[in-house]
C-alpha cells in the first residue's frame, strides 16, 4: 500500500495563511486569540493544540533577487508548518492508550475518542508539535486529515494553498518530486535550497517533507531531532542496576546485621 | 468602525514596544519572547528565540508521584526481604504499610493528573513495551495490588488469626510487591528520561538509578522515622543510598552539557543542589556520626539524617520536574546551537 505525503515548499509560499484557516474551518479548531506576538508578522508563534498548520515568518536583512522585494526592504522567507508524521513517530511510541495510531496512509493519528490526556506524547515529540488542551484535556495535533483522505481528498491546507507551496501525493512520488525541486532551484541560483525531511536520522523520514533556503534553524527545525525510545536501553539498564543494588543490598544488609 | 478598530491595534502595538522597552518584558497572552530588542529569526537566534520543544503539561500531582512511588516500591522490597531474612515483625508489618499506601496514593495522583481521568482504563487496553508509560502503569496495577493485599491480609491475621486463606494472599501479595516494586521504585527515571527534553535525555542513563537511590532515601527514613532507628540493616541501606546520591550529585557537576544548564544555574539549580545535598552528603556525614555515638545522641543523629533524606527526596522529584520546564523553553540545545547560557533561563 502506498502511503501519502505532504510537500512544503517554501520558496512557493506567499505566506497568506490559507492553509491555517482551511485547517481551523475543516477541522473546527478552536480560535487561538487575535494578540500581537510584537515581535514579529508572525503572531501565531509555533504549531500547537490549536493551530495544526503554521505559516513561519523569517525576516532577512535586505537581499537584492530575495523574496522580490526592493533593495531596500527586508525580504522574506515563508514556510507552512505542520506536524511532520514521522516513520518512527516519538508520540505515537510513548503513548500508553493506543490512542495514537499509524494510519493506512502512513500518517500520524490521535484517536480522539481513545485519548485521556497523560501528556506523555508532548513531551516524547522531538518537534514540539503535540499539546495537550487543558480546556479539553487531551492532547491534539494535525490529523494528516485522515477524514478526508479516507473520503479521497486532499487535506484541507494542501487543498486551499493558492501557490502549490504544500503539495500532497503519494509519498515515494512526492519525495523525487522535491528532490527534482532542489535541484532545479539550486540550478537557476537558490544554492542554500534543501530538502528537509529528517530522513538521516532516529526520526527516519517524514511524511511532511519541506523545501527551505538557508539554514532550517532560523525556522524552529531542529538538525538532528531524535525519536526518545533511542534513550531507552540506557535508560532500562541504569533501571535493572538500581533493582540489582536495591535487591542484594537488602539481602545483604538483613542477613549481615539482623537485631540483636 | 473599522477605522476605530484599526487604531485600537496601532495603540496597542505602540503599547507593547513601549513595555518591551521598559521592562524588557511583556506581559499577555500571545507575547512570549523576553527581552528588548526582539531577536530575529537566524540559525543562530532559531525562530526569534521561541522554544521549539513544548513543555511537560502534567501538573503537580507528577512530582508528588514520583515521591511517593519512589518511596513504596523501595518500601515494598525492603519488607519483603526482611520478612523473608526473619527480621523483626514490627518492620516488616511497617513497611507494608507504607507500600499500601504508596498503593493507594500513587494511582490516585497518576489519575488526577489526566486530562480526562474518567478515561484512565484505556491505559489498560494495550501494553506496549516500548512505552515507559504503559510499562509503568501496568507496574503499578501490579504492585498495587499486590502491596495492599499484602498489608490487608496482614491485618487479617493479626485480627482473626491465622487461616490458609489469609495466608495464601499474604504470601502471593508480598511476592508480587516484591517482583513489581522492583522495577516501580525507579521506572520514573524512564519515564522521564526516554523524553524529548534535552535535561531529561542527557540524563537517561543515570535517572533510574538516582532516582532509585532517591526512593530507597525516603523508604528508609519513613522506617526510621516510624520507630526503627535502631536497626542496623536500615542504617546500612540508607548509607548506601546516600553514597550513589552523592556519587549522581558528582555526576551532575562534573558534566559540562550546555543541556545540563537547569540542573546549575537558576531557581531549578538550586532546587536539584538542596535536594542532591540533603539525600546524599548530609545524612551520609548523620549517618556516620550516628554509628560514632551512642544511645539517645545516636537516635537523634538517625532521626535528623532521615527527616533530612525523606526531604530531600521530595526536593529531588520536584526539581527534576521543574527543570524540565525550563529546558523545554531552551530552544539553543534542541537546535544545536551553542552559545553562551541566557541569563533568564531559570
Amino acid at each position: 500500500m502506498t502511503t501519502t505525503a505532504f510537500l512544503t515548499d517554501s520558496t512557493l509560499c506567499i505566506g497568506c495563511k490559507a492553509c491555517e484557516v482551511a485547517c481551523k474551518e475543516w477541522n473546527n479548531v478552536a480560535e487561538d486569540g487575535l494578540d500581537w506576538s510584537g515581535f514579529s508578522y508572525d503572531n501565531t508563534g509555533a504549531v500547537g493544540h490549536s493551530t495544526w498548520r503554521h505559516v513561519k515568518f523569517v525576516e532577512h536583512s535586505p537581499e537584492p533577487g530575495f523574496g522580490g522585494n526592493a533593495p531596500e526592504l527586508s525580504s522574506w522567507g515563508f514556510s507552512s508548518d505542520v506536524c511532520k508524521h514521522c516513520e518512527n513517530a516519538g508520540c505515537l511510541e510513548a503513548c500508553p492508550t493506543g490512542s495514537i495510531v499509524r494510519t493506512e496512509f502512513g500518517g500520524v493519528y490521535i484517536q480522539p475518542d481513545i485519548c485521556n490526556g497523560c501528556g506523555y506524547c508532548v513531551v516524547s515529540c522531538p518537534f514540539g508539535v503535540v499539546e495537550r488542551n487543558d480546556d479539553d484535556g487531551r492532547a491534539f495535533k494535525c490529523t494528516f486529515c485522515y477524514d478526508r483522505q479516507k473520503a479521497g481528498l486532499v487535506p484541507a491546507c494542501a487543498k486551499a494553498c493558492p501557490t502549490e507551496s504544500i503539495k500532497f501525493g503519494e509519498f515515494e512520488d512526492l519525495k523525487l518530486r522535491a528532490k527534482e525541486s532542489v535541484r532545479e532551484l539550486q540550478g537557476r541560483g537558490m544554492r542554500d535550497a534543501a530538502l528537509y525531511d529528517a530522513a538521516e536520522t532516529s526520526v527516519g523520514g517524514t511524511h511532511a517533507m519541506f523545501i527551505l533556503r538557508g539554514d532550517p534553524r532560523s525556522y524552529n527545525l531542529p538538525l538532528k531531532p531524535e525519536v526518545p525510545t533511542i534513550y531507552l536501553k540506557k535508560a532500562w539498564t541504569s533501571s535493572a542496576l538500581a533493582a540489582g543494588l536495591l535487591l542484594a543490598g537488602s539481602l545483604l544488609a538483613f542477613l549481615a546485621l539482623p537485631e540483636k | 468602525m473599522e477605522e476605530n478598530d484599526n487604531i485600537a491595534r496601532e495603540q496597542r502595538l505602540t503599547e507593547l514596544r513601549r513595555e518591551a522597552e521598559r521592562g524588557g518584558e511583556v506581559k499577555g497572552r500571545g507575547v512570549r519572547p523576553r527581552g528588548a530588542p526582539f531577536p530575529m529569526a537566524s540559525p543562530e537566534t532559531g525562530y526569534y528565540g521561541l522554544p521549539l520543544l513544548k513543555q511537560p503539561s502534567w501538573t503537580w500531582e507528577v512530582p508528588l508521584y514520583l515521591f511517593a512511588g519512589g518511596a513504596a516500591g523501595a518500601a515494598a522490597v525492603v519488607g519483603a526481604i526482611a520478612d523473608y531474612t526473619g527480621a523483626d515483625r514490627k518492620l516488616v508489618r511497617d513497611a507494608r504499610w507504607i507500600a499500601a499506601a504508596g498503593s493507594v496514593i500513587s494511582p490516585a495522583l497518576l489519575i488526577s493528573d489526566l486530562g480526562r481521568p474518567e478515561r484512565f482504563l484505556n491505559m489498560l487496553r494495550v501494553f506496549k513495551p516500548r512505552s515507559p508509560m504503559s510499562v509503568g502503569v501496568w507496574t503499578l496495577l501490579g504492585f498495587s495490588t499486590g502491596a495492599s493485599a499484602a498489608a490487608f491480609a496482614g491485618f487479617m491475621r493479626e485480627r482473626y488469626g491465622p487461616s490458609l486463606p489469609i495466608r495464601v494472599l499474604e504470601n502471593a501479595g508480598q511476592a508480587a510487591s516484591l517482583a513489581f516494586g522492583l522495577p516501580f521504585f525507579n521506572y520514573t527515571g524512564v519515564l522521564i528520561g526516554a523524553t524529548a527534553i534535552p535535561v531529561w535525555n542527557e540524563n537517561a542513563g543515570d535517572l533510574p538509578l538516582h532516582f532509585g537511590a532517591s526512593g530507597v532515601s525516603a523508604a528508609v527514613g519513613i522506617l526510621e522515622l516510624m520507630g526503627h532507628e535502631k536497626n542496623r540493616a536500615l542504617q546500612a541501606l540508607g548509607m548506601g543510598a546516600a553514597m550513589i546520591e552523592c556519587w549522581e550529585g558528582w555526576r551532575i557537576e562534573s558534566r559540562r552539557q550546555p543541556g545540563l544548564d537547569p540542573l546549575k544555574h537558576g531557581t531549578t539549580g538550586s532546587l536539584i543542589r538542596a535536594g542532591g545535598i540533603l539525600t546524599g552528603p548530609v545524612p551520609f556525614a548523620l549517618r556516620a556520626l550516628s554509628m560514632a555515638t551512642r544511645k539517645e545522641r545516636s537516635r537523634r543523629l538517625r532521626r535528623m539524617a532521615s527527616l533530612s533524606a525523606v526531604a530531600g527526596s521530595l526536593l529531588t522529584r520536584i526539581a527534576w520536574i521543574q527543570a524540565g520546564h525550563i529546558s523545554a523553553q531552551d530552544w539553543r540545545v534542541p537546535l544545536g546551537i551553542s552559545e553562551p547560557s541566557r541569563p533568564d533561563i531559570g
